[in-house]
């Protein structure tokens, strides 16, 4: 397995050298070569899996963990040092498929889609630096080299969100993401610091003698590190950076802030599920509530929503926190008790990044034809954008979970293990994914069905109304194109692969099997969710649809408004953190501490216009004060003697 | 009282009220004249060490030397410019302070000294001893000093010509 | 009866201590001249008192105030140059004036 260092050195020598020199490179040959790089990648992160899996299970019946590479980077004293290498586990080598699928798919899309921007090498210089940093965090081999790629992934994410930086909103997105991520990110590593202090390790498996004797600080430590994710994850209250996240440009929201980065947040979870489940259930619990509440918060706002990106940046919240929910119900490590969950969640965020990935993609697609975002300029695409309207619809029918696409199976096994959890979490997760099926489905018609925005402006035109001739959507290029329709056909069979084969709660073998009460149910609900969008949304302005407008304006506003949550937040932040906190510290740095190194100054300065007339240049009172010296060391000697 | 006595009690009084003049006076060409009695106090103060080669030496050289050279610089510059100004009196009073405070500790370590000077005798110096000594290279022989010394006069007229000439 | 070496000494001494007054008070270069001469001249009559006093075999005194008198007609020398130099640039000798050496 040594050729693994491949797959994480081919992105960084990408980025280096497009970094370095793209800017002398042609377009075409920079796009070209990052996603060469990443073919590569692809492939061999498709080696390695088919060389893990088929490697078979050990004795005691679950994939053997491999380490092809561990050194010890940054050695801190005999006990403790932080180490860097490569790990593969049935997770990592699961998130091996998914970040390098949906990398390169990105990076095929975003030949077309970025052709003729400014700045097209420094895009795939940070699509590879990205990469790199995802497939690091997925393969690191202890939780601090994971928090090294874990920033990383940051820091590039920062970067494509400000990559229009002439876009004033897309600066302030990026801060606004850098900033929440990092304020989350700082909770992480005080976890990070007290796991180490009291494991003495930095592993994802530290000996269980360390594990007993820790106590109630470790559920604290594991408490910590959930905030880091969930910052990474957008978990509320922390999920206000994600939907700005979208003024980068569309491949980079499917690739980061929809497949990969988002869910890292939900990998650390599952990373260090065993502890969590041995050592620290009670903030299980906690992962679980605010995996639900945000669930039901984002799927209610992403009704509300009029900017397509918006709409399915919520969903993603909404769809991650059925992962974290996943996560939060296990109560035990064996998958045929309690620990379902935990091979539902991977299941689901590997299929929800594949079709989440292929309707960001699509919705780039809308955008690149129609140049907007708002729904309201769309309508009736069908006829001009076919395979994807296709694709988008298959993508659809996979979240709303539909069978016999993947999101179908994935969600069931998620249910199934809410319902084991208690049966009001089961209803609760039930009932939004009634309301996923039902936004997604309320997207879909607005885009493709109705009144052509198109059509309407073209009349007017014609019609002489109009001075603006308005451009007519065509469909997107080969390019973007192929990526769609690769993803919508992993979609469309992703749902069968035996997942439970290969990754479970506590490694052992795992048939899925479909719970038919709650396949029924979640059917049922998710085709109501679907029908009253199609009665509400397949034509512009139905009845229902302005009946309901009437009956729950101010819900509407309010979740169109996010429920204020960014308001609140700059309530907290600047009305109280500001004026509480941040101005006393303020005050104290610039009086109390500048203040003292002034007084030093100052006092200097003082002494030395108090002495500097001495050095007057005048040799004879220099005489003088030689006399003097000279008959007072006389006097001295004298005195001495 | 010793004639030898009063001559040099009469040498001590002029040269100190010269030198004191010659420090004070607000007129150069007075200060330069009262420096020339003092120069030649010195030299009666040589010839009554019997030191008499030493005292034509004083005379040649500063009385007719230097005190020349003085009067040659105050004429070329200009008597008008030269005319002394005082100093403030709060440094007037510091240099006399500390001039009496030096003399005062000199004098009073001078009186409480045992220099054994007792060995003056009248037969003053051998000029050829003298010329043996400046010329010889022997132990107690200076010729290496005088011939630093001769190089010192050349580079020191060529530095004054150097200085002084017109560009 | 011969004069006690100390009442040269401290004759010498008080020319000395009042070619340093004159030295620290006088604001003219000529007159800062005449005072170094008087403090050199000084110091040549106790080269020639200790000789005569406490060494009078030897000739270290002696020669000492021969050379010490032409070192103070070289300096002498030197110091008018310098001084008619410096009232051709600055038209003054008052040391008030001589500040560019200062900095």
């Amino acid at each position: 397995m040594e050729y693994t260092i491949l797959i994480l050195a081919l992105p960084l020598l990408s980025f280096l050298l497009l970094g370095l020199l793209g800017k002398r490179m042609p377009h075409m040959l920079a796009g070209t070569i990052g996603t060469l790089s990443l073919a590569a990648v692809t492939a061999l992160s498709y080696i390695t899996a088919a060389g893990y899996f088929l490697s078979g299970r050990n004795a005691e019946g679950v994939f053997a963990d491999i380490m092809p590479y561990n050194f010890t980077w940054l050695p801190f004293d005999g006990m403790l040092g932080i180490d860097m290498g490569i790990l593969l586990s049935p997770i990592s080598v699961m998130m091996l498929i998914v970040i390098s699928t949906v990398s390169l798919m990105v990076h095929i899309y975003s030949l077309g889609y970025m052709k003729g921007e400014r700045g097209f090498q420094r895009y795939y210089a940070f699509l590879s630096l990205f990469t790199f940093s995802m497939l690091g965090l997925v393969v690191a081999t202890n939780i601090f080299q994971m928090y090294v790629f874990w920033e990383l992934v940051g820091v590039s994410s920062y970067l494509l969100i400000g990559f229009y930086y002439t876009k004033p909103a897309a600066i302030a997105a990026s801060k606004k993401a850098f900033i929440v991520t990092r304020f989350a990110d700082l909770f992480f590593l005080i976890g990070i610091l007290i796991y180490g202090y009291y494991m003495e390790t930095f592993s994802f498996n530290p000996p269980a003698t360390e594990l007993m004797t820790a106590g109630a600080v470790l559920p604290v430590a594991l408490l910590l590190m959930f905030i880091g994710g969930a910052g990474k994850s957008a978990m509320f209250p922390l999920h206000i950076w994600l939907p700005d996240a979208m003024e980068g440009p569309t491949p980079v929201s499917a690739l980061i802030h929809a497949a990969t980065m988002v869910v890292a947040g939900v990998f650390l979870v599952a990373r260090l599920f065993p502890i969590f489940i041995g050592y620290a259930p009670e903030v299980l619990h906690i992962i679980a509530y605010v995996g639900a509440f945000t669930a039901l918060y984002a799927a209610i706002v992403a009704c509300a929503q009029s900017d397509i990106k918006r709409v399915l940046a919520f969903s993603t919240i909404s769809q991650i926190a059925f992962m974290m929910v996943a996560l939060g119900v296990c109560t035990g490590s064996d998958p045929h008790e309690g620990g379902l969950g935990y091979m539902a969640s991977m299941f689901h965020l590997f299929t929800h990044a594949m079709f989440k990935g292929l309707l960001f993609l699509g919705a780039g697609a809308i955008i690149h034809a129609v140049h907007s975002n708002e729904k309201d300029h769309m309508g009736g695409l069908r006829k001009y954008m076919p395979v994807t309207h296709i694709t988008f619809l298959i993508a659809c029918l996979a979240i709303a979970g539909i069978p016999p696409f993947s999101g179908f199976f994935s969600k069931d096994e998620i249910l199934v293990a809410c319902y084991r959890y208690s049966d009001l979490m089961g209803m609760f997760m039930s009932a939004v994914a009634a309301l996923t099926a039902f936004y997604m489905f309320r997207l879909y018609y607005v885009i493709f069905w109705g009144k052509s925005h198109y059509e309407e402006q073209l009349a007017l035109y014609n019609g002489g109304e109009s001075s603006h001739k308005p451009h007519k959507p065509h469909e997107a290029p080969f390019t973007m194109t192929l990526p769609l329709v690769i993803l919508a056909i992993i979609t469309c069979v992703a749902g069968f692969i035996p997942f439970g084969e290969f990754v479970s709660s506590n490694g052992q073998e795992y048939t899925i099997h479909l719970d038919k009460t709650v396949a029924t149910t979640s059917v049922i609900l998710a085709l109501a969710g679907i029908a009253v969008a199609t009665v509400m949304y397949i034509r512009s302005g139905s009845r229902m649809r302005r009946i309901v407008n009437w009956a729950l304006h101010g819900p509407i506003v309010a979740a169109y408004h996010r429920f204020y949550m960014d308001e609140v937040w700059l309530f907290v932040t600047k009305k109280i953190i500001f004026n509480c906190i941040s101005r006393p510290i303020a005050w104290f740095d610039r009086k109390v501490v500048d203040g003292s190194l002034d007084l030093l100054a100052k006092a200097t300065q003082n002494t030395a216009a108090l002495i500097r007339p001495w050095q007057s240049g005048n040799i004879q009172t220099y005489c003088i004060w030689f006399l003097c010296g000279a008959l007072v060391i006389i006097l001295a000697l004298l005195y001495m003697a | 009282m010793d004639i030898n006595m009063i001559i040099f009690g009469g040498l001590a009084i002029v040269m100190i009220v010269s030198a004191l003049f010659a420090v004070t006076s607000s007129k150069i060409m007075r200060a330069t004249t009262l420096l020339l009695f003092v120069l030649f106090g010195t030299a009666g103060l040589y010839f009554m060490l019997h030191y008499t080669f030493l005292g034509a030496v004083q005379i040649t050289v500063y009385a007719g030397g230097i005190v020349v050279m003085f009067i040659f610089a105050i004429l070329l510059i200009g008597k008008g410019s030269m005319d002394i100004t005082q100093t403030s009196i709060r440094r007037y009073l510091a240099g006399m302070a500390t001039a009496l405070t030096g003399m005062a500790l000199a004098i009073y370590l001078i009186m409480n000294t045992d220099f054994h000077s007792d060995k003056f005798t009248a037969d003053g110096v051998d000029m050829k001893l003298l010329g043996n000594a400046l010329m010889g290279t022997e132990k107690f022989n200076y010729i290496l000093p005088f011939e630093a010394m001769s190089v010192l006069l050349l580079a020191c007229t060529v530095g004054a010509i150097m200085i002084a000439r017109k560009k | 009866m011969n004069i006690p070496a100390e009442y040269m000494l401290i004759l010498s001494a008080m020319l000395f201590f009042i070619g340093v007054f004159g030295f620290f008070t006088r604001r003219n270069l000529v007159s800062l001249l005449i005072s170094t001469e008087l403090m050199l001249n000084a110091v040549d009559i106790n080269f020639a008192v200790f000789n005569a006093y406490c060494q009078p075999q030897h000739l270290e005194g002696y020669i000492f105030s021969l050379f010490g008198i032409g070192v103070a007609a070289a300096e002498t020398a030197v110091a008018i140059a310098i001084i008619i130099n410096v009232y051709r640039n600055i038209h003054s000798i008052h040391i008030k004036k001589l500040k560019n050496l200062k900095h």
